[in-house]
């Protein structure tokens, strides 16, 4: 389960930091390690090469192979390098503005990336940061894309020009925009139809929508489960249209999302925003140095503690961090475990974010479910929080009627606290103090 | 099958990648009396499997099983190696499940799998074609929660001329489901296509839910579904693997469909699914139109795998 890269690493370097300097070999044996780690995380076979060479060479110049600590120094080259090719800053770049409103911004990409879906997400974004997004369904060749669109611009509170889908794309893009200039809206978000990069007709039609509407911000909008093939698709794409940036869907899946690097080293241009779940409020800027942690496997334990800081007590999540790093994980890091959850939002997606890592097969993602479980561990002594060694039958029944719950609850409550401790030990327990912030390079 | 895919990618693409074959046969002139298979010719047969999305892991093992057999042999052609890893790859392909016909009533199909997939498409495809085999269609509505989902199965059922049971927007899909069984039984349908809203496996209340749909259609129609299909993009890479393990276990998958194989894709994470759960591919989708849905021909998929990923023009 904890198969990461930081893992597999620690096998092949640390040995080698024991037996002091390392070989040009043991880097080679090590990079075969990073090789299969992105691989499997579907990032394409050309760009690994090409990102293993660039490893290398910094690698050897840096002089890794007198470091004290070459795995750690491997590492971070990765991590830098796989951060910069995500686009490193760029990614943050605020979305272009038109001299001459309105802004267009269109989104294209392969069939079911998400790009109807982004363009709600993305008008709700824009309109919450004070402009005035109008939202243009092209797509005239899906059943029903034009009502889909008019009904997510809607549900995100985004006008749409609507229209009954007859006519052409360019047509009905052309009127959008002209539409907008006279209402007053300053985005037209363009939802073109999708297509594959194999289909001559289509490409071409994009082309002549981007002469016709001269797009400030043309965003491809990638799957991020997609595997080797999407260098071929996304550099189709970038042939064919003037590309400025990449939206990658789908975030809150358990895709290790390579693709995210593909499409960048292939495009060129930065991921600037992640799609993290179906609803109109699931999109967030893209994180690239979250990203990289995702790709090589290492989860993202730091967002996870982000998060938990933001939401909640900065306090209680620093207390959490140490414990983690103590790898003493006890009831009462349970509890203020879930007390965060709870504040935090979807579950699913705060689990997501470390690696590997499922809810135990009989826990509900469900807030009430949290709230019992939490009740259940109020019911405890301090000392009983502190040490559950001691939680012997009749502590239990005590606890069950205490806090109202079943000592079947109880017990259960119990193996989900064991399951977490588990896996917090896992990801405290690499050797040295700070050592996940390091990897991470915080 | 992958004919009209070739052509596609000849008329389109540029060329960025030589064929397989081409590369096997500059190292290994045809006619030149044969060659001692080498690493180099190796290392292309797995990096094309690893192009075609197998997997690192598993084209490394397909890799030393050839070589094992043919390392320091001669081969006689650039072809030959190639059709030796193709029938090892071949043998990697679990059969069809024995198709189930109820002895009356409708036979179903529920359609499963994560957002944008094609669960939709493939669902007013296999209409079309059932009901131009004569066959009376219904088709069950049963995801409730996109925009214009309902609506856009409904343009589907027109052009395939199948009724499609619907409700409204946000309702229960396990009834949508329940009285779509219950119609169809009614109305002497041969089949009944449900077709499910896209969820991420890895969400459990979205699963649970969907259990809740196949069990629903049982509950009218003993036995059903008869087929549950994983809809599958074919351009996924390795996480298709966890989704056909999670599909499977809440629902009694009995096969996959690959769609978007019209690209350049090659949909090669089914080999690694085959073997881990012995899940067949049935269907592939090659297109958006009604008669883009093809019977799976394992032997032209799996010539697909080893031609090259960017195209072949
Ligand atoms: N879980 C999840 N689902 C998403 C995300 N973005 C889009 N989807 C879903 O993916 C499916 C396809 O999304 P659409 O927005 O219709 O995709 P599209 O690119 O417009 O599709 P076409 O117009 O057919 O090419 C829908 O079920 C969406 O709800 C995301 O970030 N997470
Ligand atoms: N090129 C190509 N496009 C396809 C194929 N199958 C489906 N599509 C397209 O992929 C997009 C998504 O297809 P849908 O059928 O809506 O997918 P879905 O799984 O029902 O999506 P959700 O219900 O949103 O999860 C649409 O634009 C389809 O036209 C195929 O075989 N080839
Ligand atoms: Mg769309
Ligand atoms: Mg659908």
């Amino acid at each position: 389960m904890f198969d990461s890269l930081t893992e597999r690493l620690s096998g092949v370097l640390d040995r080698l930091r024991s037996g002091g300097r390392i070989t040009e070999k043991d880097l080679d044996r090590a990079l075969r390690e990073i090789r299969l780690a992105l691989l499997e995380a579907d990032v394409s076979f050309k760009v690994v090469r090409q990102f293993l060479a660039t490893v290398r060479e910094k690698a050897l110049g840096e002089e890794v192979l007198k470091s004290l600590t070459p795995g750690q120094a491997v590492v971070r080259i990765v991590r830098d390098e796989l951060v910069q090719l995500l686009g490193g800053d760029g990614a943050t770049r605020p979305l272009a503005v038109a001299s001459r409103p309105p802004s267009v911004y269109m989104l294209v990409g392969l069939q079911g990336s998400g790009k109807t879906t982004t363009a709600g997400k993305l008008g709700r974004w824009l309109k919450a940061r004070g402009r005035h997004p109008l939202i243009a369904p092209v797509d005239l060749a899906r059943p029903a894309a034009v009502l889909q669109a008019i009904q997510v611009a809607k549900t995100a509170g985004v006008a749409a020009y609507e229209h009954d889908g007859t006519g052409t794309p360019v047509e009905r893009a052309r009127e959008a925009v002209r539409h907008a200039r006279e209402r007053g809206f300053d985005v037209v978000l363009l939802d073109t139809a999708g297509r594959l990069h194999v289909d001559d007709a289509l490409m071409d039609e994009l082309e002549q929508l981007v002469a016709a509407v001269e797009p400030v911000e043309v965003l491809y909008v990638a799957d991020a489960m997609t595997g080797q093939d999407a260098v071929t698709s996304a550099g189709a794409f970038r042939e064919r249209v003037p590309l400025t940036g990449v939206i990658l869907t789908k975030l809150d899946g358990d895709a290790r999302g390579g693709a995210a690097l593909s499409v960048a080293a292939v495009t060129g241009v930065p991921v600037r925003f992640a799609g993290v779940g179906e609803k109109v409020d699931a999109i967030e800027p893209f994180d690239p140095s979250r990203m990289a942690g995702r790709i090589l496997g290492m989860g993202d334990v730091l967002g996870l503690i982000e998060k938990a800081e933001e939401a909640f007590d900065r306090e209680e999540a620093e207390r959490l961090e140490k414990a983690v790093r103590r790898r003493q994980f006890t009831l009462e890091d349970f509890r203020t475990t879930l007390r965060q959850l709870r504040k935090m939002g979807p579950l699913e997606q705060v689990l997501g974010m470390i690696p590997g890592v499922k809810l135990p097969e009989d826990a509900e993602v469900d807030t009430r479910q949290i709230a019992r479980m939490e009740a259940i561990i109020n019911s405890m002594t301090a000392e009983e929080r502190r040490n559950h060694r001691i939680l012997n039958g009749s502590r239990r029944k005590r606890i069950a009627r205490g806090s109202g719950t079943s000592v079947q609850e109880v017990n259960r409550l119990l193996k989900q606290f064991l399951d977490m401790q588990k896996m917090m030990k896992k990801l405290g327990g690499a050797p040295g103090k700070n050592r996940l912030r390091r990897l991470l390079g915080r | 099958m992958l004919g009209r895919l070739r052509d596609t990618i000849r008329n389109g693409l540029r060329k960025t990648r030589e064929s397989l074959r081409e590369r096997i046969g500059t190292i290994l002139p045809a006619g030149s009396g044969g060659r001692e298979v080498d690493a180099a010719m190796l290392d292309e047969l797995e990096e094309a499997l690893v192009l075609a999305d197998l997997g690192a892991e598993l084209a490394m093992e397909l890799r030393d099983g050839l070589e094992e057999k043919v390392l320091g042999k001669k081969v006689s052609g650039p072809d030959e190696l190639a059709r030796m890893l193709e029938e090892e790859l071949l043998a990697l392909l679990p059969p069809p499940f024995p198709e189930v016909r109820p002895e009356s009533g409708p036979r179903v199909t529920l359609l499963v799998g994560v957002n944008g997939s094609g669960k939709t498409t493939t669902t007013g495809k296999l209409a079309a074609r059932w009901a131009r085999e004569g066959k009376k269609v219904v088709v069950a509505a049963a995801d409730t929660f996109r925009a214009a989902a309902v609506e856009q199965l409904v343009v589907w059922g027109e052009r395939a001329g199948a009724r499609v049971i619907r409700a409204r927007h946000g309702a229960d899909p396990a009834a949508v489901a329940f009285d779509a069984a219950k119609a169809a039984a009614a109305s002497g349908a041969d089949e009944l296509l449900v077709d499910t809203a896209g969820r991420l496996h890895n969400k459990k209340p979205l699963m649970d839910e969907l259990a809740k749909i196949s069990r629903s259609v049982s509950k009218t129609i003993p036995g059903a579904p008869h087929d549950t299909l994983l809809v599958l993009d074919g351009t996924t890479g390795r996480n298709a693997i966890l989704q056909a393990r999670e599909f499977a276990r809440v629902t009694p998958v009995t096969g996959l469909v690959l769609t978007k194989l019209d690209g350049t894709a090659r949909g090669g994470v089914a080999i690694a699914i085959g073997r881990e759960l012995g899940l067949p591919v049935r269907y592939v989708g090659m297109g958006e139109g009604e008669g883009d849905l093809l019977d799976f021909d394992a032997r032209e998929y799996v010539r697909g795998l080893l031609e090259p990923a960017g195209g072949a023009a």
